[in-house]
């Protein structure tokens, strides 16, 4: 079996080195509102991160995380409002219990700690959402990148797959 | 090579336990039936076929071939791709065949890990040599050859195309038996290997005659440990019962005798990880109002990648460990 690489062919071959994607999934009456309030006071934070605005962390099925990871994220952000403040007032209670179950999962599938975070972010704290991003691109970037996909296609994993490496080398 | 004008009929058995053969033979007097509109033409675990029996067939000549198991080697993938050659139509039976199964709970580990438990670690073992398997073996008549050990076990539709799917660890006969009456009659649905058959879209619980209370889960039991109140839904009462995340045609069988679901129809409709699908039901039922108490009640769940994914790793979003 090959080992697993953790350069991607296409990052390996051109001068651009790779950078973590991030992907944030972002309340929209606390989090979002959150990060806009960062941009609007200029605050800096690297591009990172693609962020996806849903209507409450409630609605943040933990499927939409898996399925990030799956097609290839470095890292996975979930924020909502802090408990007490859900503009639905309980979704975040949900998203309280679902995340640390999410995160137990994603540890036993080998994910590290680092590359999922869940954090509550108020409308008020463009501060720390910056902060937020600035921390997780960093440890990402410190884990490397993940390539899932990557790691699915070596395994020979979706229809039409080309199994003569493993006859080889198996 | 049979020219009756019966259907055709064929099973074969991959990484698989063995009970979806058998729970063919569930349908009972059914069986009778089958056999007067149909010759079974491959089944290796009831009659003397070999391989090459059925590469000596032409192409399209089993009309219906049921395949259980997953696809963990290179022979199961050898026999795959001639049973799709050799079959009009080919479906999945069983939830290792769709989903990957039980086997599949095998993509959490490399494979070293796997051949070190299996042939040297375990306390049964007695190797002192420490031999591992070999794939060829050379002797006078020339080289013996097993099948390669795949790093990853596949769902049957990873391999070839499938045409239907009959999830269940196994199939439950009456499925069974309606799915069969289909293939006698003639009556299949439009081929899809998205679609399930012998099954329905809903959930475990849309069949499940246990009491739903509306009571949040205050803390999480194990079936083992603790006998659960009659009539009154498992889930509530804090066993971890898969059955919300789980497709249902099974009749809800296992929570009727005070088993939790353990998931074996993989996942609803069109939820495509039965669990993450899982986690978040789970997660809106706890009794909780502050993040430690949710953490103290989810640090509960024993195993919980093996329970949420126990026979559908394989058709999950990740399909295994890193």
């Amino acid at each position: 079996m090959a080992q697993a690489t953790h350069v991607q062919p296409d990052a390996a071959a051109t001068a651009a080195p790779w950078q973590p994607r991030i992907v944030a999934f972002l309340c929209y009456w606390c989090s979002y509102t959150g990060a806009d309030n960062a941009g609007t006071a200029r605050l800096k934070y690297p591009p990172n991160v693609d962020i996806v605005r849903v209507m409450c962390s409630g609605r943040i099925d933990p499927a939409l995380v898996t399925e990030a990871f799956a097609r290839g994220a470095d890292g996975v952000m979930v924020c909502g409002c802090h408990i007490g403040d859900c503009h639905y007032i309980s979704g975040n209670h949900k998203t309280m219990a679902r995340m640390p179950l999410l995160r137990r999962t994603l540890a036993g599938l080998g994910l590290e700690d680092g590359r999922f975070v869940h954090e509550w972010v108020s409308a008020a704290e463009g501060e720390k959402f910056a902060k937020l991003v600035r921390q997780v691109v960093e440890q990402v970037r410190a884990l490397g990148p993940l390539d899932w996909p990557g790691r699915l296609r070596e395994r020979g994993v979706g229809h039409g797959m080309d199994l003569e490496r493993w006859r080889e080398h198996a | 090579m049979t020219t009756n004008g019966k259907l055709k009929i064929g099973m074969y058995w991959a990484a698989s336990c063995g009970g979806c053969d058998i729970s063919l033979l569930e349908i009972g007097p059914h069986l009778l039936e089958l056999i007067a509109a149909a010759d079974v033409v491959f089944w290796p675990c009831a009659a003397d076929f070999k391989y090459k029996d059925v590469a000596a067939y032409p192409d399209g000549f089993i009309d219906v071939c049921f395949f259980n198991g997953g696809v963990r080697n290179s022979e199961q993938e050898q026999v795959a791709r001639l049973l799709r050659a050799k079959s009009k139509t080919l479906a999945a039976y069983g939830a290792c065949a769709c989903d990957g199964g039980i086997p599949a709970l095998a993509n959490l580990r490399t494979v070293d890990e796997i051949f070190a438990s299996s042939y040297l670690d375990n306390p049964s073992i007695d190797n002192p040599g420490r031999v591992l398997p070999q794939t060829t073996f050379a002797t006078e008549l020339g080289d013996l050859e097993i099948p390669r050990f795949y790093p990853h076990v596949l769902r049957l539709a990873d391999v070839v195309e499938v045409d239907y799917q009959l999830p269940g660890c196994p199939p439950q006969a009456d499925r069974v038996w309606e799915a069969l009456q289909a293939v006698v009659a003639g009556a299949l649905p439009a081929r899809n290997s998205a679609v399930k058959v012998a099954c329905t879209d809903k959930s475990v619980c849309d069949e499940c005659l246990r009491e739903k209370r509306l009571e949040k889960i205050a803390a999480f039991k194990r079936p083992h440990l603790a006998i659960p109140e009659a009539g009154w839904c498992l889930l509530e009462q804090g066993f971890v019962c898969n059955g919300a995340a789980t497709r249902s045609g099974c009749g809800a069988k296992c929570p009727s005798v005070n088993l939790p679901c353990r998931g074996c129809y993989g996942a609803t409709g069109d939820v495509a990880d039965q669990g993450a699908a899982f986690i978040g039901a789970l997660g809106s039922l706890l009794e909780a109002e502050t993040e430690d108490r949710a953490r103290e009640l989810i640090d509960q769940v024993v195993d919980p990648v093996g329970t949420f994914y126990r026979f559908t790793l394989a058709s999950s979003d990740l399909k295994g460990r890193r």
